[in-house]
């Protein structure tokens, strides 16, 4: 500010953005305030690129360093009065809800249309035609609903860490989802399937099973939002609530997948589909990847972990 | 797309005798490579592989001379095709646990393409006098004097299959190019550990496949679509509905997708190695300029 015809030099730092791969100066600010955040020299980065929108933007201090975070402060980075800043383009972004409701809406709207053996599936005598085998029905309201389920979590009950991920994997997910739908729903609702070989008693068995991992993963992610604040980004350890299905939390770290594997072989077991068993592997190998690295982060963040606690399968893996 | 892949992926590098991802044969470059014992092994294991593929060679050439016309020359060298092919899977185990610098996915990708062809291709697609059994559904009508009737029974059919995939020169098209490729890049992988290139080698390695590889390519497309009428008169390897555990699976229809698969790797195979060729040939090119 102006005072007495003496322009105050130290009110405001400059930032220089550098592109990370050729080191060609992309962008100069001007007096930027010493509190301000990387989001908010985001937000003046894209003034000047407009096709840059911030989630697609990455600063470093490194060209090949880890990425600033958003919240970070200019003031408390290790840099001298010009801040060298590298920027790296993410690639076009979509936002994780519009990632999950995609993903999720597909396998319950295809499944249907096998259901109800829509022509050009089976052959034309079996169009629109029903099952006469319950399990069936019971296959159809389990898969409807465990897909229901996840969309209504992920607009009322997820608080997601990102808001953004590379848009090439809306693709690579959907083609995950919607091709095993269609698969196991080819054959659950085929005119030739086969029941399961114990009957009554292996579908009863099955049912409980997949109930009682329904129950217990939505409870997980109840518990696990009530452990973030709406608009934080905090992170705590998770630990059992009154719920006795967050009990599991005290031997595993991410029971929100080990209950989401139970649900799947119990849908296995129900329906006896070797295409919904391999489903089952193919989820619990990527889930185990995910529980791993999410365990690593804990151990790497929190001193006091339980040391009980195993990533997904309780003592074992 | 076996005979591609097996010389696409492994790009030329100086030292480490392995599949390296970029290639560089610049000296300069940081080499980190297999320790000693490692590399012993690795220089036996690609001699023991060089010699098992010059076998094959010279089986063909001797098979030729002894038979006089090029025809069914697969049955010469049957056993030791298997043999050293399948030994290949061993690469995908060097990769894993690091003693080639090769990317794990894509060997296992090259090794299990060439092992799919030997395996459940050529070898699976047996020999003439094959007797399938069939059950079939024979629909007859019956006239009685108030109602036609509508019947329907089953019936087993026998068939012959004369049909093998063994005896059709697509394969000595296919064992050929694989025989000059292996017998190169093995040699090639053996000289690089014992950092004693001849350029011969390297030249070899990086401009032969521009002949041997739509040669592989052709030879492995003949032989399965050779293969297809079997597969569809004795169902191989196929499981129809309804079963126990409501599940199919078409070997017909994998194999046409086998097909169609090519369409798109290819090109993209062939012209990476083109590329490759481009930045190693010329790059040591400009080094015997400054020698």
């Amino acid at each position: 500010r102006l005072r007495g015809g003496v322009w105050n030099q130290e009110k405001g730092d400059k930032v220089e953005i550098l592109d990370a791969k050729t080191r060609e100066k992309l962008c100069f600010l001007d007096k930027v305030e010493p509190q301000a955040t990387i989001a908010e020299i985001k937000n003046l980065f894209t003034k000047t690129h407009p096709q840059w929108y911030p989630a697609r933007q990455s600063l470093r201090l490194d060209p090949k360093g880890k990425s600033l975070k958003d919240e970070d402060v200019l003031q408390k980075l290790p840099v001298g009065t010009t801040a060298t800043l590298y920027f790296r383009d993410l690639g076009a972004q979509i936002s994780w809800v519009t990632v999950f409701l995609t993903e999720y809406a597909g396998p319950l709207f295809i499944y249907l249309l096998f259901y109800f053996r829509v022509p050009f599936i089976y052959g034309h005598k079996y169009d629109f035609t029903s099952s006469r085998h319950t399990v069936v029905h019971l296959a159809c309201i389990c898969h409807s609903f465990h897909y229901i389920k996840r969309l209504l979590e992920t607009l009322f009950v997820h608080r997601f860490s990102h808001g953004t991920m590379p848009l090439r994997n809306i693709f690579k997910n959907c083609t995950y989802y919607w091709g095993f739908a269609a698969w196991m729903a080819y054959y659950i609702n085929h005119p030739l399937y086969t029941p399961p070989t114990y009957g009554a008693q292996q579908v009863k068995l099955a049912l409980a099973i997949f109930v009682i991992c329904q129950l217990g993963n939505f409870s997980i992610h109840m518990a696990l939002r009530d452990l973030r604040p709406a608009g934080s980004k905090t992170r705590k350890i998770p630990y059992p609530t009154k719920n006795p299905f967050t009990w599991l939390f005290l031997l595993v770290s991410c029971p929100n997948y080990t209950y989401e594997v139970g649900s799947w072989i119990g849908f296995a077991i129900m329906t006896q589909c070797l295409p919904v068993a391999l489903f089952s592997l193919v989820g619990f190998t990527q889930m185990t990847i995910w529980a791993k690295g999410k365990h690593r982060s804990y151990l790497k963040e929190f001193r006091d972990y339980p040391p009980l606690r195993m990533p997904i399968i309780p003592f074992l893996l | 797309m076996a005979a591609a892949a097996a010389t696409a992926a492994s790009k030329g590098n100086g030292g480490g005798g392995g599949r390296a991802g970029a290639g560089e044969a610049s000296s300069s470059r940081k080499k980190k490579g297999p320790g000693p014992l490692a590399t012993a092994y690795l220089v036996i294991y690609n001699v023991v592989m060089t010699a098992g593929w010059l076998v094959i060679a010279v089986g063909l050439v001797r098979a030729y001379l002894a038979k006089g016309s090029y025809h069914s020359l697969y049955y010469s060298i049957e056993k030791p095709l298997k043999f050293f092919q399948t030994g290949a899977l061993l690469e995908i185990l060097h990769c894993a646990i690091g003693i080639v610098p090769s990317s794990v996915v894509l060997t296992s990708f090259q090794v299990m393409s060439r092992v799919f062809l030997i395996w459940a291709v050529t070898h699976s697609v047996k020999e003439s006098g094959h007797i399938s059994l069939k059950k079939e559904k024979v629909k007859n009508r019956l006239q009685t004097p108030l109602k036609t009737w509508k019947l329907e029974r089953q019936t087993t059919v026998c068939q012959m299959a004369e049909l093998k995939v063994q005896s059709e020169d697509s394969v000595l098209l296919f064992v050929i190019a694989w025989t000059i490729t292996e017998i190169i890049r093995y040699s090639f992988y053996t000289f690089s550990l014992l950092n004693h290139l001849p350029y011969l080698i390297k030249w070899a390695r990086y401009t032969l496949f521009i002949v041997l590889y739509p040669m592989g390519v052709s030879g492995e497309l003949l032989t399965i679509y050779a293969a297809l009428p079997f597969v569809r008169q004795a169902g191989l390897y196929s499981i129809s509905l309804p079963n126990k555990y409501n599940f199919s699976f078409d070997y017909y229809a994998f194999l046409i997708l086998i097909m169609i698969s090519y369409i798109p790797i290819f090109p993209q195979l062939y012209f990476h190695m083109i590329h490759q060729r481009r930045k190693i040939l010329s790059h040591t090119e400009e080094h015997k300029k400054f020698e």
